[in-house]
């Protein structure tokens, strides 16, 4: 007898994706979608997808999908689900996208309590448009905009969005996970999880801050990407859930 | 009763990332000499009878190309 262990989720599309090698979204894409189809939600959920890498994650999820303007998933989550409030709606966010051009929006969503979910993936850098310094960069970093490392006086501090959000009385659930290895994987899916449940439970906002691999903009090979995400950047970004009330 | 594990691999989309082959820890893929139509290296199997069915391969591919099978052996 041949039984099943593991194959991708049906909330994922029969097709190919056009992220780089080891890419860090298509794994992301995989989490969230895993998560609709355990919760059994895949008819009801609505994505927002984000400018960025991610702009055509519309192909490759198998639910009703919209696109946003740079930065303003947050505001189109807000509509999309005080028009439908029996839907699961959800933005999919880079850094650039969320942590730049969208830092209104998202501050704001938040203290609303709007209740939706936010996947907020960052990889420190504008991945689609070559690699430029994002405001999630670390101190020495280099970057296409940062050739010679991000330095305070010049480009100022990383932003650290979980911990800004967390003094934000809207905030519900705050968490964040790796997508490095499969231990770290299998945690980020459980925060996504919790965060999806939480809008089903009528909580609140929800975000989940994932350190993806950005191979091409971080100029590493995938393996290597994934070494400097464990022995660098979660010291600046600790893993784990950071509020949930 | 043991069990046997089958890993069906989609080389030909397979984009040479690695991700699987240093998360096995049971060392049972390789990339291959050959490179697939999109131009990549691809992963394949060295030796399917050390599979213990863990998984860690399926979590890590950014691309969904592996899937992993389990038949009890009588
Ligand atoms: C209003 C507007 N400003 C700028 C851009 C150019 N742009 C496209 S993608 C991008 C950055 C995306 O970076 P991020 O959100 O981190 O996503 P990633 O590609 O790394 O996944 C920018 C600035 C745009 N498309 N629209
Ligand atoms: S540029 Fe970076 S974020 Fe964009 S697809 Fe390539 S690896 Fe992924
Ligand atoms: S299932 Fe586990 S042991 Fe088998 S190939 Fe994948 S990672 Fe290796």
């Amino acid at each position: 007898m041949k039984a099943t262990k593991f194959i991708k989720p049906k909330a994922i599309k029969e097709l190919y994706h056009n992220y780089c090698p080891g890419c860090g979204h298509g794994i992301v894409h995989r989490l969230v979608a895993e998560v609709v189809d355990e919760l059994n939600i895949r008819d009801k959920t609505i994505g927002i997808a984000p400018v960025g890498c991610a702009v055509f994650a519309y192909d490759y999820w198998n639910f009703d999908v919209s696109e946003a303007p740079h930065g303003r998933p947050p505001a189109v989550a807000t509509g999309v689900k005080r028009v439908l409030p029996d839907r699961i709606v959800f933005t999919y966010q880079g850094d650039g996208d969320l942590a730049a051009i969208g830092t209104a929006e998202i501050i704001h969503a938040a203290n609303r309590s709007e209740n939706i979910t936010v996947i907020f993936v960052n990889n420190t850098v504008y991945g689609m448009t070559s690699g430029q310094m994002a405001p999630t960069t670390i101190l020495g970093q280099k970057t296409l905009t940062t050739p010679y490392g991000r330095e305070i006086y010049k480009d100022g501090y990383p932003l650290k969005v979980c911990e800004l959000l967390s003094v934000i009385e809207g905030t519900k659930y705050l968490a964040r996970g790796a997508v490095t290895n499969p231990k770290n994987v299998a945690l980020t899916k459980s925060y996504i999880k919790k965060a999806f449940v939480n809008q089903i439970e009528n909580k609140g906002f929800s975000l989940v801050e994932i350190l993806s691999m950005c191979p091409s903009g971080l100029h590493k090979s995938p393996v290597e990407s994934i070494e400097w995400i464990e022995n660098e950047l979660v010291k600046y970004f600790p893993l784990g859930v950071i509020k949930d009330v | 009763m043991s069990k046997k594990y089958i890993l069906k691999i989609d080389s030909e989309h397979c984009k040479g990332c690695e991700l699987c082959i240093v998360n096995c820890p049971k060392r049972v893929l390789k990339l291959s000499e050959n490179i697939n139509k999109l131009g990549y290296r691809y992963v394949e199997i060295v030796d399917i009878s050390r599979c213990t069915g863990c998984g860690r391969c399926y979590l890590m591919c950014p691309d969904y190309l592996i899937e992993i099978y389990e038949e009890e052996l009588k």
